[in-house]
């Protein structure tokens, strides 16, 4: 039971508290980019949660049972990205034979993936700063896209409101969608506790 | 002026093509490190580092790489300077290496360096690759270095962990957390493009020209964006 406990304060706290996109600034690219419509900004999200569970099932198994054993600890940077960029050509290419309208969906999104730097940000906490086991490792990762997944599902609908509203020549475009993140960001500091309390 | 004479290339960077305030590139460690102003400073410098030496040596190798698997070769080149940035910051300046963490491994995917592969280092001579490197990597930590001294100023009353004398009794520690971070770079942002006026056309719409994952979806990502807004 106390492991499950674990999780769930685990899964809580990287989609409410340290939200990567709100908190930490990891895979603003992408929440800027591609959060103007909300189907994109769903595709992006689901997409992102796809790739980072399964980017760290396979660079956990590399980092513990090769890297570290042979003294390799250095190369994790080089590794990794490999690894991803491999990782997200493979399934782009396995969505497209075997589930072509999935690809259709989502296969627009998995290139931009590659360079997403929340995917690789995730793969390197889970063992640098987290230093998680294995299934802890797994649930951060899908905890950090369902975070991702939040915001860019909150953040798109407030980008609608903002392309209808009146602003000053010089804020038009990325500066007030920036203090729009701001505010989100803002709300999502209403979190900072709840993961204490949870099984108080 | 000469638009590609070397010092304009040099220039650029600084200003007209600022990577941060009107390219709008790297805008992860730009928020993430600008919490403090030695914690900019140095990011700033780290990533000038890696940004140089990669833009020289895909510039070398832009005859020999093969069109098709161009990015995967420049994420190499790029993330083996990042690795030896990363182990001579942890040999000298641990303490950076603390305070910049997974931010220091991540300019693997700092988006300017490989926007700047992709735009400027595949097509031009070795030379002029450096001095975009300079410009570019100095643009990017006079941007980091500006953010952070308004946030560190105002959030923490002080500068470079120098506390200023009645400020330090005001602190708004709104401006060191996320929130500040986002709020500052958008005005920020928008006081470049009031003072530039119509010279920085990025602004609104950088585009596939500014986007470095371009290479890879092949525009038809972002083209897709593009249609349905029309």
């Amino acid at each position: 039971m106390d492991t499950f406990k674990s999780l769930i304060v685990i899964l809580m706290s990287s989609v409410l508290v340290n939200n990567y996109v709100l908190s930490r600034f990891l895979g603003i690219c992408p929440f800027l980019g591609v959060s103007k419509k909300l189907n994109q900004a769903t595709g992006m999200g689901i997409s992102v949660i796809f790739v980072m569970v399964v980017a760290t099932a396979v660079t956990w198994p590399i980092q513990h049972f090769v890297l570290d054993k042979f003294g390799l600890g250095y190369m994790q940077t080089i590794v990794f990205i490999l690894v991803i960029a491999a990782l997200v050509q493979f399934i782009e290419m396995a969505l497209k034979k075997f589930l072509p309208s999935l690809h259709k969906s989502l296969g627009v999104y998995l290139p931009l993936i590659t360079t997403n730097c929340a995917v690789l940000g995730v793969t390197i906490d889970n063992i640098g700063e987290f230093n998680y086991n294995f299934i802890e490792s797994l649930v951060n990762s899908l905890g950090c896209g369902l975070g991702f997944l939040l915001a860019m599902v909150l953040f798109s609908g407030m980008r609608s409101k903002i392309e209808d509203s009146e602003i000053p020549e010089s804020f038009k475009g990325l500066p007030a969608t920036l203090i729009a993140a701001s505010f989100v960001s803002l709300a999502f500091f209403g979190f900072a506790g709840i993961v204490d309390k949870l099984f108080a | 002026m000469n638009k590609n004479s070397n010092m304009s290339i040099l220039l650029k960077g600084i200003l007209l093509e600022n990577p941060v305030f009107v390219l709008i590139l790297g805008t992860c460690p730009t928020l993430a490190t600008t919490t403090s102003v030695i914690g900019a400073i140095g990011m700033g410098l780290a990533a000038t580092a890696v940004l140089i030496c990669s833009n020289m040596v895909i510039s070398l190798l832009r005859k020999v790489i093969p069109d098709s698997v161009r990015i995967p070769c420049y994420i190499v080149i790029i993330a083996g300077f990042v690795t030896i940035v990363q182990m001579v910051i942890h040999a000298y300046l641990p303490e950076l290496y603390e305070l910049l963490g997974v931010y220091l491994a991540l300019i693997t995917v700092n988006c300017i360096i490989l926007g700047r592969a992709e735009m400027f280092a595949g097509k031009n001579s070795v030379g002029k690759s450096a001095l975009d490197g300079i410009g570019m990597g100095l643009g990017f930590t006079l941007a980091l270095l500006l953010i952070a001294t308004v946030r560190e100023v105002i959030g923490l009353g002080s500068f470079a962990g120098i506390e200023i004398p009645f400020l330090v009794d005001y602190k708004i520690e709104f401006f060191t957390k996320a929130p500040g971070g986002f709020l500052v770079y958008g005005i920020m942002i928008a006081v470049v493009y009031k003072l530039t006026h119509g010279k920085a056309p990025y602004k609104k719409e950088a585009g596939c020209k500014g986007c470095p994952s371009a290479a890879m979806c092949s525009g038809h990502s972002c083209e897709a964006t593009a249609k349905e807004d029309i």
